[in-house]
């Protein structure tokens, strides 16, 4: 699971929906990996003003990595700043949690990852 | 590549394996069985055993058979712009996974085996890109953004409002209560967005495609007024059985046995898929009842299509 997928989820309760606890949801001990992935500036660029930063802050943060600047980074900035966009495409596109959970800041709910896979099958009680 | 042995435009065909079945049956009605729609208390359980336990015994068949896109849906893929961010719900092995490299992408599906497809094959993919120097087979984009999970279309998991874009081919046919067709169109609209001023991209659309009941020019003999909720076999073949089949070893006829590998005259394993088969504006009218418009419809190769959006649609807009 890349963390760029990981801004693109919340905890699949449809209770938990409503609550902006269930967003992001937070890796627990987690493995990463890293894939070597061709850069895309164009993607990347247009990309940005989909992802929820403030989410995207916290989940870096929790996985252990620098803290990311307040505020995203322009498209001028990342055209400009080869680093900047190589930092960006590691972290969204090459970064890979490959084994671990993410668990629901709402209703606590773990969903386990294997071998790069999350599952988000329910147990019928939550369903 | 696998081996080109099916009809590589049917979308949600049947195999050639299944081919295979239909012509050494008596009829190919017989092969088919129907199947009253489950009462909506029983439905999961139902579709446990009819569609999610078949997918789960033949994904490695069944991705095999099923590596081509659709001309049609990967139109529809090439036509978002690049960095919009899509779903592709019950992606199954994830064909439409990379179809357009200037796109991100996260599949998801019920089946965790065909997920593991799913995913193999979009590393694959990302690994010959960068093997090639960056330059995509077609020349396309570079980067291959694509994600896999596994989860249910009732029960997504996805960020509401939040996507571009979202397809979901040959898939809500295996929902066996109209309520709950509904509620899956219903599930994608929630996933896209609404096209608010201020926000980035339009008003995301989401492309559905499901079984025709009007399939007046296939060999399966379905046709308007006929019976909409089917079992649909899917006969599991070994490699070796699959070719020699094709070169005119004849199978048993009769029909097929209800429990895989059940008769002893039947060795290849049998699985009855449930199919809900759309009659002419039926899908039209389920995302009408999703809370949805209607951006465009249509029929084609055996199979109704829609773009379904959230907002009300004014005439001419697309």
């Amino acid at each position: 699971m890349k963390v760029l997928t990981l801004n693109f989820l919340t905890c699949a309760v449809k209770t938990c929906k409503s609550s902006s606890d269930s967003f992001p949801l937070h890796p627990k001990d987690a493995e990463l990996a890293s894939d070597d992935v061709e850069v895309n500036p164009q993607l990347l660029v247009n990309l940005l003003p989909r992802i929820d930063w403030n989410a995207l802050r916290t989940t870096s943060t929790e996985l252990g990595f620098p803290q990311l600047p307040e505020q995203p980074p322009t498209a001028e900035e990342l055209g400009a700043d080869e680093k900047v966009l190589k930092d960006l495409h590691s972290l969204l596109i090459e970064t890979q949690i490959m084994e671990g959970k993410l668990v629901c800041g709402h209703c606590g709910h773990e969903y386990a990852i294997r071998e790069g896979i999350a599952n988000f099958l329910l147990p019928s009680h939550l369903v | 590549m696998a081996t080109p042995s099916t009809t590589p435009s049917a979308l949600p065909s049947l195999s050639a394996a299944d081919d295979v079945a239909k012509l050494t049956a008596p009829s190919a009605v017989t092969e088919t069985g129907t199947a009253p729609p489950a009462a909506e208390a029983d439905a999961d359980a139902y579709e446990r055993t009819h569609v999610h336990g078949v997918y789960e015994a033949i994904a490695p068949h069944f991705s095999a058979t099923r590596y081509k896109p659709w001309p049609a849906v990967a139109a529809f893929l090439h036509a978002q712009p690049p960095g919009a961010v899509g779903l592709d719900v019950g992606c199954g092995n994830g064909k439409y996974l990379g179809v357009n490299r200037d796109v991100f992408m996260v599949g998801s599906d019920r089946s965790p085996s065909l997920i593991a497809h799913a995913r193999t094959r979009t590393k694959q993919l990302q690994t010959q890109v960068v093997a090639a120097g960056g330059a995509g087979r077609d020349g396309g984009g570079v980067a291959v953004g694509t994600d896999v999970l596994v989860a249910d279309g009732l029960v997504l998991p996805f960020r509401e409002r939040a996507a571009d874009f979202a397809i979901c081919v040959a898939v809500i046919h295996h929902m066996s209560t109209r309520t709950r067709r509904q509620d899956a169109i219903r599930q994608l609209l929630r996933c896209v967005k609404t096209g608010e001023a201020g926000r980035t991209g339009g008003r995301g659309q989401v492309l559905v495609y499901v079984w025709a009941l009007e399939q007046g020019t296939s060999r399966r003999g379905w046709e308007e007024g006929g019976e909409q909720d089917l079992l649909v076999p899917w006969v599991l073949k070994s490699r070796q059985k699959q070719q020699k089949q094709q070169r005119g070893t004849k199978n048993q006829g009769g029909g097929a046995p209800e429990e895989p590998g059940a008769a002893p005259s039947h060795p290849d394993p049998v699985f009855q898929r449930y199919y809900h088969l759309y009659r002419k504006g039926e899908l039209e009218e389920d995302v009408l009842a999703a809370g949805g418009a209607v951006v465009a419809s249509g029929y084609e190769r055996d199979n109704w299509w829609v773009v379904a959006a959230n907002e009300p649609v004014h005439q001419g807009e697309q």
